[in-house]
């Protein structure tokens, strides 16, 4: 055994240490043997502690890490955000009043930051998300929970263990490929379905997306419907239940909170997803509540013109300012799912 | 319900399950397949150690694989010491503190921070705040606070560090504690125990924790869109010291990775509807990398979790 041969390197490091000692007592024959013995062992031991001492601090320091960057994250992104407020006024971030083709004063929710005045609403961009991400989220949750029942409750073990691991590969495809197959073929597909009038359109963002989250949803909730006790579904069995009814009314019902969590989660990843949305929506920032319309996200915003703004510029604290309003929608939704799961822990004793 | 309808409910419902996970792997087959029958046309050996010619149109695509290697291999530098002792801290020293909770809240938490939002700390904390800082002090004309490797590489290893934290704290957690208690109980001191029989226990999880990083970090587009990709570079971003004339990697130059190169070249280079083969192998490529990565970390788990038993 492995960790047999490591023990015993311990004990023999310890041996080792009290050979020395026996050494030291040789050279220095004229103090008292116990003395020496006391003296030494407090030396090696205190040795012992600064080295200990040391480590656990650089392990400490390892992982305050992680902490001092997520707050680095949240002062530096909130920092740059907040000062687009000196710059533009906050009423400008919901819309502004512009001219129209009759000189009418008209109240519009544009973003077009490089113009003169620069239009800085953040309404069609929040739209723009969400118009994406509501039905990538409505179809991974079908998807998904579908996979993620089959995987957990139906499939046999030699199926289960081959699609496991193919969910997980479709998670490790890079979302810039998908963005490229969506761009590609799947517009195409689409405009040749449903006869939109733009070929990049929300609709094909958020397939795109969803195949993004689909692993996410199905692999969460395979460990939530895992986690149920098999009492209950053996007592669902000798109420006489077909297997669908045991799933539908017992299994389901008691890892709901699991199955919640990981729709609340799939639908954050749907909102900060970059590439696909960036290659696939088109990136015209309207006002629509039109699925297949061309829509520019909050993250697609960011991607594109973050390159080429100048430093200090308006426009470049209010892409800061988006990506304030994107981390903090998603903070708030990965806090929501977080706690739902940690109650579902608590409550299955797990 | 009679016992007939709630069976025909039974197997329906059941079906339909089953045909979702089937589509879903169906939809995985199509997109590999896709890609391979589209772009095994275009890659022979020139394409693969060639740089772009005739602007982009034409050419191989060596700058950006040897880019994309390059900043795969700084991230992981930088980011399994981090990663693994704050893992190491998680679940040997930390317990069930209050610290302990507010590392792991804020592990999970940054592993839900979109991609996009990395990019713009990267611009904003490593090239301006960091970067510009180094230049002011140090007097530079501009050298660090540009986009360049070295940033590119560090936010992507804050991107992928929850991933190696996670696996590295699962792997340790998995240790039995009566070999822990076997250890100190022969008088080893705290790292003793962690160096010589937490450590080698959890080597196989902390390794695919590394690879399944990697193959996160290779694919990766938007947080390197700003802080260090570069559309077209006639230079590879290697450094040759003076007198020696040894090539280093040069951490401070621009580079061109896979995953910005097929973005660019489907979006926005000159001519993208005729440099479509090109884009196509440039994915397969890419696809391969990361599948081969992730499969490799799928095999190691098998294999360590079968000889674990």
């Amino acid at each position: 055994m492995n960790y047999t041969s490591k023990t015993s390197k311990i004990s023999t490091s310890i041996i080792s240490s009290n050979n020395s000692t026996r050494d030291s007592l040789k050279r220095f024959g004229d103090k008292r043997i116990s003395d020496l013995l006391v003296e030494s062992r407090n030396i090696n031991v205190h040795k012992q502690r600064v080295r200990e001492f040391i480590i656990e601090k650089l392990v400490f320091i390892g992982g305050l890490t992680a902490i001092v960057f997520i707050a680095l994250i949240f002062i530096f992104l909130f920092k740059e955000g907040v000062r687009a407020f000196f710059l533009i006024k906050p009423m400008e971030f919901i819309g502004t009043h512009i001219l129209d083709f009759d000189d009418n004063r008209v109240f519009a929710c544009m973003w077009q930051p490089v113009g003169e005045p620069g239009k800085f609403s953040i309404v069609p961009l929040l739209i723009g998300s969400f118009l994406v991400a509501l039905p990538a989220t409505v179809i991974s949750t079908i998807l998904g929970v579908g996979c993620g029942i089959y995987l957990a409750e139906i499939a046999s073990i030699r199926m289960r263990e081959i699609i496991k691991p193919a969910i997980e590969l479709l998670a490790g495809i890079p979302t810039v490929v998908i963005g490229f197959l969506c761009l590609t073929l799947l517009a195409t597909f689409i405009q040749n379905v449903f006869h939109t009038t733009f070929r990049l359109n929300a609709f094909v963002g958020a397939i795109g997306v969803s195949l993004v989250i689909i692993p996410v949803v199905a692999s969460i909730t395979d460990d939530a419907l895992r986690a149920v006790p098999s009492e209950l579904r053996e007592a669902s069995y000798g109420l006489g239940a077909t297997k669908w009814e045991t799933i539908w009314k017992v299994v389901v019902p008691a890892g709901i909170s699991g199955i919640t969590a990981s729709i609340i989660l799939g639908m954050g990843r749907a909102l900060g997803e970059t590439m696909i949305v960036i290659m696939a929506t088109g990136n015209a920032a309207l006002v629509t509540g039109n699925i297949f319309s061309s829509v520019r996200t909050m993250t697609a915003t960011i991607a594109a013109e973050l390159g080429a703004v100048p430093h200090g510029s308006s426009q470049y604290y209010a892409l800061f300012l988006i990506g304030s309003v994107l981390f903090l929608i998603t903070f708030v939704l990965n806090l929501i799912a977080e706690i739902i799961i940690n109650r579902m822990r608590k409550k299955l004793k797990l | 319900m009679t016992i007939k309808k709630r069976n025909i409910f039974n197997a329906f419902f059941q079906g339909l399950c089953h045909g979702m996970a089937f589509l879903v792997i169906a939809v995985l087959i199509a997109i590999l397949v896709k890609i391979v029958m589209s772009g095994a046309g275009v890659i022979n050996l020139q394409f693969l150690i060639k740089e772009p010619t005739e602007g982009m149109t034409k050419g191989g695509i060596f700058p950006a694989i040897f880019g994309t290697i390059c900043i795969t291999m700084m991230m992981i530098i930088l980011a399994i010491p981090v990663g693994v002792s704050t893992a190491i801290y998680i679940t040997e020293y930390a317990g069930k503190g209050l610290l302990g909770r507010i590392i792991r809240a804020s592990i999970n938490n940054l592993a839900g921070v979109p991609s996009i939002v990395f990019g713009l700390f990267g611009v904003g904390f490593f090239i301006l705040f960091v970067g510009r800082g180094i230049d002011k002090i140090a007097g530079f004309e501009l050298l660090f606070g540009q986009p360049a490797m070295i940033w590119a590489a560090s936010t992507l290893a804050l991107l992928v560090l929850p991933v190696i934290i996670v696996s590295t704290e699962e792997a340790m957690n998995s240790v039995p504690v009566s070999l822990r208690e076997a250890a100190f109980g022969l008088g080893a001191t705290r790292w003793q125990v962690i160096r010589n029989v937490v450590l080698p226990q959890a080597r196989s999880g902390i390794l695919t924790g590394a690879i399944l990083g990697i193959s996160r970090g290779v694919g990766e587009t938007a947080p390197i869109l700003f802080t260090g990709c570069a559309y077209f570079l006639p230079r590879l971003p290697v450094f040759t010291i003076p007198y020696v004339n040894i090539p280093i990697i040069n951490p401070l130059d621009q580079f061109m990775g896979l995953s910005y190169h097929i973005f660019i070249m489907a979006t926005q280079s000159t001519n993208t509807a005729e440099t479509r083969p090109i884009q196509y192998g440039t994915t397969l490529v890419l696809i391969a990398l990361t599948f081969l990565l992730n499969l490799s970390a799928i095999v190691f788990r098998i294999y360590f979790r079968k000889r674990s038993r």
